[in-house]
């Protein structure tokens, strides 16, 4: 059987899903969390809680500020020590709501149990309100509030919904083992979205490498009718949300366009997971699974952890990191983003924790480009790296943006697959600021 | 604690360098190189020295003294002598290899800005540099005696044979009987002509292991080879005395070493499919005009030179097909 996947470039990493057979653990709760008031796109939240209140599991600490936003809960019982700007993952000063934990009480109405709940109560709206209440996020790394992709604009009628669980990065695992152990929590979630968005058609995608969540899925699904488990062709950037619509329904998202417009919302199984607990549990998105990984460290794991639990405790969790490792990466090798403070701590989109060897990562020396083209071949957006590259320095963002920079959606396949080792995404990223800053102030004019 | 890396995705870089895909081109050639050497011996071998000391050694000095840098991959450097020398007759004299290899690097190389930077491709470059300015010493088929025990090829190329035969008004089919020329034993390796093209076989083995290694797409070569066997099966189905079939334009000449190892050259060959397709289309229309119609009996090195022209123009109206319209 031919598998579906997307239609334009796109790369084969070798996967190096390590952990894979290691089971969702428990992490254990931090003596200390600090809570990040932006673990979504857009405006962070305004804290609500100050220095000395006591506050438990689940209860609210940040409020959103203005539409694209999102709630932020506790994700411990204990006393706020501070409410201070801090360095995220990202390595940028953002506020944290400071913890010191007391105990581990949840707040009232939070179900803790691993019962299952099968029955879908309440209207569209009010599901809505659920999920936007307990600060439900994208958690394939994006974190685009969930809440706003499932309420379209009017105008717009959205005929799938499609779950991404490709996972095409590589090394993280932190899908596969929750398709694998929570399989029917995440159709369930998967229903609530559909209900919430009136669609007849739901699509689970899973790439081939990853059969045991296919199958656990394609059990779970069994008894409904309407959702479909799909089983994708493995490449890179499969899960990327252009080229997800693109593989599953041949539609293409229009330059510059959101995904809607071609009847689609994309929704991670992480998120669908997180939904469902929303929902029927009227639990807060206060934990997620994360992979911890890397071939220099003895442990390979996936563990619950609480949102705000610090990176060096984690690490610590698996001896430690090692004397050979030279980079820390929150996400996977291809997006991920290099993490500098190893007291930042963990977020809603955080999906893997990979350490990486200087022979892994370090960058290689540039060399001359020789025109080969696999950039242009691996590009799924079907752009010309090369191009930009010389555009980009020398500074001819007119060209670039006919040449569409602006539609680049960097995924990494051009400058990861470059034999002359040059920074490809490196000058396309400046130079697609500049082109943006160029259309920005056309469009205020 | 050990320093930690801070630096934007992706995190992971593709361990093929450069020097990696070229190498792979020169493994490519070796089939063809030898078969060259087996059969012309001494004097193949001294062209292929020639022709690879001097195309480092004239970038070597560039780059270092007017430029100031190293040579940025040495591999590509020596495709380039190893090619220049697959394309000379193998009776050629020494010099005609270091002149040629002078003006491959120096002129169609370095003049451009080095690799990456030459619209032409420098071997092919060479090889017509030497043919206009050194007619007799690169049309000299006197083959030397090589290390099989066979008798060495002499005479003109069958290309040239049957150029001259028409000339006189011998039919084509004619001579090709006449001189055993069917194509056929180009195939294994008893064909006159330059060194390199004395063996299809050697050739597409090397072609065979380009692809295995995804070190060039098919689409060029097939596109040439395509081009040549619509073309000359039309001519020849109009008039076989005049024209010769396509087995034999497919094996003949330096047809198959061009399509394999000069036009599919990154630096001068386009980026995209489209792109290659028409510039292979190009370079088999070119060939088959030129082998019919030109003065000269082979076509393979002009049709190639002429397409390298186009390549910018190619790739500035055959841009990919975009994801978003």
């Amino acid at each position: 059987m031919k598998y579906r996947t997307f239609r334009i470039g796109g790369v084969h990493p070798a996967e190096q899903k390590l952990a894979k057979d290691a089971a969702i653990e428990q992490f254990p709760i931090p003596a200390k969390v600090a809570i990040s008031m932006a673990q979504h796109l857009g405006a962070p939240a305004t804290p609500v809680v100050e220095k000395g209140d006591k506050v438990k599991v689940g209860q609210v600490i940040g409020t959103p500020t203005g539409f694209v936003s999102g709630f932020v809960h506790s994700s411990v019982s204990g006393t706020v020590t501070a409410v201070e700007p801090r360095a995220d993952l990202a390595g940028n000063m953002v506020m944290h709501v400071c913890i010191d934990v007391e105990g581990d009480e949840y707040a009232d109405g939070i179900v803790t149990s691993d019962r299952i709940e099968r029955d879908i109560k309440g209207s569209p709206e009010i599901l809505l309100e659920k999920i936007k209440k307990a600060g439900v996020v994208g958690m394939g790394g994006a974190t685009f509030p969930t809440h706003i992709k499932l309420a379209p604009p009017k105008d717009k009628k959205a005929e799938y919904l499609i779950i991404n669980a490709a996972e095409c990065e590589p090394y993280v695992t932190a899908d596969d083992r929750l398709m694998r152990e929570h399989p029917h929590e995440i159709v369930l979630g998967a229903r609530i979205m559909a209900r919430v968005l009136g669609v007849e058609m739901v699509v689970i995608a899973v790439e081939e490498n990853k059969p045991e969540a296919f199958d656990a899925l394609s059990d779970a699904t069994l008894r409904y009718v309407g959702i479909d488990v799909v089983k994708m062709k493995k490449k890179y950037p499969q899960g990327g949300e252009k080229q997800l619509i693109d593989a599953i329904t041949h539609r293409r998202v229009p330059s510059g366009g959101l995904p809607i417009e071609t009847g689609c919302v994309v929704q991670n199984v992480a998120t669908s997971y997180a939904v469902y607990q929303a929902v029927q549990k009227d639990k807060p998105l206060i934990e997620r699974v994360m992979t911890v990984t890397g071939e220099c460290l003895p442990e390979q794991k996936n563990y619950l952890v609480r949102i705000g639990t610090p990176i060096s405790a984690i690490l610590d969790s698996v001896g430690g990191l090692p004397m050979e490792s030279a980079k820390v990466i929150s996400g996977g090798p291809m997006m991920g983003k290099a993490v500098a403070n190893l007291e930042a701590t963990t977020q809603k989109g955080s999906s893997c924790l990979l350490v990486l060897t200087p022979e892994q990562t370090a960058r290689t020396p540039e060399t001359v480009c020789i025109r080969c083209g696999r950039c242009t071949q691996a590009c799924p957006m079907g752009l010309e790296p090369w191009l930009m590259n010389r555009l980009g320095r020398n500074g001819d963002y007119a060209a670039l943006e006919e040449n569409k920079i602006y539609d680049c959606i960097e995924c990494g396949c051009c400058q990861s697959t470059c034999p002359a080792h040059i920074p490809l995404l490196d000058i396309v990223r400046t130079s697609k600021a500049e082109v943006m800053k160029i259309i920005r102030s056309r469009a205020k004019k | 604690m050990a320093k930690l890396i801070v630096s934007p995705s992706p995190h992971f870089q593709n361990k093929t360098t450069t020097q990696v895909l070229m190498n792979d081109v020169l493994i490519a050639l070796a089939p063809a190189t030898l078969v060259s050497l087996l059969f012309y011996g001494w004097n193949a071998l001294l062209l292929l020295l020639v022709c690879v000391a001097t195309c480092v050694g004239c970038e070597f000095l560039i780059e270092k003294y007017l430029r100031g840098r190293e040579i940025p991959c040495i591999s590509a450097t020596v495709v380039t002598g190893v090619l220049l020398a697959l394309n000379l007759p193998p009776a050629a004299p020494w010099w005609v290899a270091f002149v040629g290899s002078l003006a491959a690097i120096g002129i169609a190389k370095m003049c451009f800005g080095g690799l990456g930077q030459n619209i032409f491709n420098p071997a092919i470059f060479g090889r017509v540099f030497l043919l206009v300015s050194f007619p007799v010493a690169m049309t000299s088929w006197a083959a030397p005696q090589g290390w099989l025990p066979i008798d060495a090829f002499s005479g003109a190329t069958p290309l040239a044979q049957i150029n001259e035969g028409i000339r006189q008004g011998i039919p084509a089919d004619q001579i090709i009987a006449e001189n055993g020329l069917s194509g056929w034993h180009a195939f294994f390796g008893a064909a006159g002509g330059s060194a390199g093209e004395v063996s299809a076989l050697a050739l597409i083995i090397g072609f065979v292991y380009l692809l295995v290694r995804r070190v060039i797409k098919p689409y060029i070569p097939v596109a040439i080879l395509c081009t040549v066997v619509v073309m000359t099966t039309i001519f020849w189905l109009v008039d076989p005395g005049k024209y010769t079939g396509p087995v034999f334009n497919l094996l003949s000449g330096g047809l198959l070493l061009g399509a394999i190892f000069m036009a599919t050259d990154y630096v001068t060959s386009p980026m995209t499919t489209i792109g290659m397709i028409i510039y292979g289309v190009l370079i088999g229309l070119l060939t088959v005009l030129i082998r019919y119609f030109g003065s000269y009996p082979e076509g393979v090195s002009f049709a190639i030179l002429i397409a390298n022209a186009t390549v910018p123009l190619l790739n500035k109206y055959c841009k990919p097909k975009r994801f978003a319209a």
